[in-house]
């Protein structure tokens, strides 16, 4: 009967330690088969006459009678594929959300944190956490139909769906992830500190801002870094409330396309092995390697942080 | 002096608080005062006639359905065993002081069984960095991945295998491969929640098991599962309740905007709430026409990720505050 | 009422919500000299010290009753700007608590608080702090040093340095040396019969000996009351109550 138990046992050991793998295959999975697809752009050269990394960063006619300028028009005749519009509108994007979300998330959990009356607290952070939960197809939906309005009537926009409508809405959803870690951060930093702070007479406003936010930095740098990650790979706010036009501009008020809503729109109809799949392949392949270095960095940081707090401790 | 700019920093910290719950009660409010008035029986239960502008979204619900179900199939098992070997066959100390030991054991016996350890701590730092990149993957990323491995590899090696040249079975857009497909979008959030459900079990309970001769599988299952399972439970909730939301891993993965029959195989293609709404919300020829549709859509979409949400979050403070008064 | 006492207090209570923590304490603190608080644990002689720079406000449910003065003001009347209060009254802990900055900011902390912006006075009043708590010679070469970086004793002489920046009258002591080791302790030890000629100071001490060694006066607390109250030396040779002659030869505590 031992014997049975013994190999039972084993066998489970045997399972575990194959799950554990899991993760790592997978994310090594995952980059090997997206950059796999993208691989004709440096080898076939069928696809290399179209699809190839100087003709994503440099310029090309539009049309026969018009300038040059940076352009992706992947499916006219004589293909384009300047990859430059679309990462700008994935920069703008980004920008705009992080220059909403980021102050106000910092702002909500420093007051969560150091001000709120503790049933206060219990209010906010599921309030939070609905915020959270809102589906971002929902959000994308509330910018194109609801906000996108809105905006119009009070700014008189040119396009009803630019960069601050989609960038808003991406704010939106970024505020969550910045509320939720830069409290996070606060919480940690020790009693001591804001006891030492008002024994020497500073008031509850100068105490949080002087002593608890600066030792709470890395972890609110941190949840800045892993929403600039969110933000850079978000897909269904930016499809639905950009205005689909990747065109190279710096204006805000002008519709965009990013990254990742140019693959969300163009991978339904390409074909398969063709230039213009490789080259969304590609797209995805570049995401994958931003945002992996952004999480690892965030990763770091958040890391460095624990490593720091325990050592003021002891 | 100081009180009144005290005040005034504090207040404007507040408004901020005031601005989120504005947004979250504004976009709730538009979408429940739209959408609630295009509830109906014939709403849910009725598939979509006239160009998608008239009839229900009883087969979005359906496919909605059995994708979570299939989901959740793929995801749980895996996950919850990935938290296990994470916390209960890695060393608890990490990697730093694994290896700090090994260092300090030279001449000593059991040097080879530190230095396992030390490795055992190393492979859980690396899989724990590879969850918490796995979290950060773009969601489109994941739609890549299942079109470029689960249906152009997996599935047309399986297509190579079991059909006749040419056909097409497993090599497509389906239910099987974009449930796969968002069970990897899960599976972080599985693999956290069971890891802290599993810290929540005192180490005595397992030592107390073990020293009465139990393996460490019979102490696994016999004691730290039941003691863990409501975290699991809400582990798994939230992560069904993520996935569920989720369109853009589905879009070449298996979702479709309109199909006349419902699918009864895992190798069918399905209708989707979420991408029901991206699509009448940016391809319908008529938008006010479907906007009573497409709030209704929206209305049952978001109740039903708010709900799922919900209940994890309750179940998970229930467990906490049990946790603290004992 | 003794009119040199610095510190008055008559028929102080103070509860936690519900349960009363201190009985009725009525205790006169000279100017200039150095009071201990002692007693065993949980006698509330930590409380009574904080009651002083109503540290206790903090904590929720706390309620005070009883009068408490400072060259006569009463401390816990209405209209008390609390702020103000905490600079006239320094405090350093049992577990001392750096900020996580360099030495030089943790000491100039409570001088730009106060909104003093001139840069050649902070530098002034830094070094001279730091002189005070006799830690210059130690951290002047590293002023803009990581403070955690210092040692327990020199984190605990920072604290110090800081507290004696914002120019007190008073310094409350909970149990200063309590975490630290027999060295670094005197080194305490012999601070406080420095600052006692600038500072008025009440330090809680569980160490009866450090008591004996360190003050003029000292208060034995039990039970939240106050036992008895005299003059060091009388106090550890011929006490006048039983419960303190229990306490210091042992008995209990």
């Amino acid at each position: 009967m031992t014997r049975g138990r013994l190999a039972r046992n084993a066998i489970m050991t045997g399972v575990f330690s194959v799950a554990g793998w899991v993760a790592i295959v997978f994310i090594f999975l995952i980059f090997i088969f997206t950059f796999k697809e993208t691989l004709p752009i440096f080898t076939d050269p069928e696809v290399k006459k179209e699809a190839n990394l100087e003709a994503f960063f440099t310029k090309a006619q539009p049309g026969p009678t018009l300038a040059e300028r940076y352009v992706w028009q992947p499916t006219s005749e004589v293909p384009k594929v300047s990859l430059i519009p679309i990462i700008l509108g994935t920069l703008k994007a980004t920008i705009v959300g992080l220059l909403f979300a980021c102050p106000i998330g910092v702002a909500a959990a420093l007051f969560s944190s150091e001000f709120a009356p503790p049933k206060l607290r219990e209010v906010i952070k599921p309030c939070i956490e609905l915020l959270a939960g809102i589906p971002s197809v929902v959000m994308g939906f509330f910018a194109l139909i609801v906000l996108a309005t809105w905006l119009q009537k009070a700014f008189g926009f040119v396009y009803r769906l630019n960069a601050i409508n989609a960038g808003l809405a991406l704010g939106f959803a970024l505020l969550p992830i910045v509320y939720t870690i830069s409290e996070d951060g606060l919480a940690a930093v020790p009693r001591a500190h804001r006891e030492a702070s008002y024994a020497l007479g500073a008031t509850r406003f100068q105490t949080a801002w002087r002593v608890v936010m600066p030792a709470a930095a890395p972890a609110i740098f941190a949840s800045f870094v892993l929403a600039f990650g969110r933000a850079i790979g978000e897909t269904m706010i930016l499809l639905m409330a950009g205005g689909n036009a990747a065109i190279t501009s710096f204006s805000l008020t002008d519709p965009l396309r990013t990254l990742s809503a140019t693959i969300a729109a163009e991978m339904g109809e390409v074909v398969v092995g063709s230039a213009h799949y490789a080259t969304l392949f590609f797209m995805g392949t570049l995401l994958f390697v931003v945002t992996f270095i952004s999480n690892t960095f965030g990763q770091m940081v958040i890391r460095g942080m624990q490593r720091r707090m325990q050592g003021a401790k002891a | 002096m100081n009180r009144i700019g005290d005040r005034i920093a504090i207040t404007t910290l507040a408004l901020s608080v005031v601005l989120i719950l504005a947004i979250l009660i504004v976009i709730i409010g538009n979408i429940v005062i739209h959408g609630a008035g295009a509830l109906s029986w014939e709403f849910v239960s009725q598939p979509p006639r006239a160009g998608l502008t008239e009839g229900g979204i009883f087969p979005a619900i359906v496919g909605t359905a059995a994708l979570v179900i299939l989901m959740t199939i793929a995801a749980v098992p895996l996950g919850v065993a990935t938290a296990i070997y994470l916390h209960e066959y890695t060393p608890a100390e990490g990697l730093a002081l694994a290896w700090a030991r090994f260092r300090a054991s030279k001449n000593r016996p059991g040097r080879r069984k530190l230095f396992l350890r030390a490795l055992s701590a190393l492979l859980a730092t690396i899989t724990r960095s590879a969850v918490a990149n796995l979290a950060g993957v773009p969601s489109i990323v994941f739609g890549l991945f299942g079109l470029g491995f689960f249906i152009q590899f997996v599935g047309r090696a399986i297509d190579r295998a079991t059909q006749e040249p040419g056909e097409v079975v497993w090599g497509q857009g389906s239910l099987l491969w974009a449930a796969c497909t968002l069970a990897l979008l899960t599976l972080p959030t599985v693999i956290v929640a069971t890891e802290e459900a599993l810290r929540t079990v005192p180490q005595d309970l397992r030592e107390a098991s073990l020293a009465l001769g139990a393996t460490q599988w019979e102490t696994i299952r016999r004691v730290v599962l039941p003691g863990s399972l409501p975290g699991i439970l809400t582990g798994a909730i939230l992560g069904i309740s993520r996935g569920a939301g989720e369109v853009a891993p589905i879009l070449f993965t298996g979702a479709a905007y309109y199909l006349p029959f419902l699918p009864h195989r895992i190798t069918d293609q399905f209708m989707h709430l979420g991408y029901h709404v991206l699509i009448l919300s940016t391809q319908s020829p008529d938008v006010e026409a479907t906007k009573p549709l497409l709030y209704g859509t929206v209305f049952v979409l978001l109740a039903l990720t708010f709900l799922l949400n919900l209940t994890g979050v309750v179940i998970r403070s229930r467990t906490r505050s049990r946790l603290k008064t004992s | 009422m003794n009119t040199n006492a610095k510190i008055s207090v008559r028929d102080f209570n103070f509860f936690y919500g519900e349960s009363k923590v201190l009985h009725g304490i009525d205790i006169d603190i000279p100017e200039k000299e150095v009071t201990a608080f002692i007693g065993p644990s949980g006698c509330g002689k930590s409380t009574f010290l904080r009651s002083i720079n109503r540290m206790n406000d903090i904590i929720p449910g706390a309620r005070v009753e009883g009068r408490l003065t400072i060259d006569g003001q009463d401390l816990y009347a209405p209209n008390v700007d609390v702020v103000s209060l905490r600079r006239r009254v320094g405090m350093v802990f049992q577990k001392s608590n750096p900020f996580p900055k360099s030495i030089y900011e943790n000491i100039a902390y409570g001088l730009r608080i106060g909104g003093l912006r001139d840069r050649k006075k902070i530098d002034e009043i830094v070094e001279r702090s730091l002189h005070r708590a006799a830690l210059w010679g130690e951290v002047k070469d590293r002023l803009n040093a990581s403070a955690l970086a210092l040692s327990g004793g020199q984190q605990q002489r920072l604290c110090i340095a800081r507290a004696l920046a914002v120019d007190p009258d008073v310094l409350l002591m909970d149990e200063p040396a309590s975490a630290l080791d027999p060295i670094a302790t005197q080194k305490i030890e012999e601070l406080v019969y420095e600052l006692k000629t600038n500072y008025t100071i009440v330090i809680v001490t569980h160490n009866m000996q450090q008591a004996a060694r360190v003050s003029d006066r000292t208060a034995f607390f039990m039970l939240g009351k106050l036992v008895e109250y005299r003059d060091t030396r009388t106090l550890f040779t011929t006490p006048a109550e039983k419960l303190t002659e229990d306490y210091i030869t042992g008995r209990f505590g």
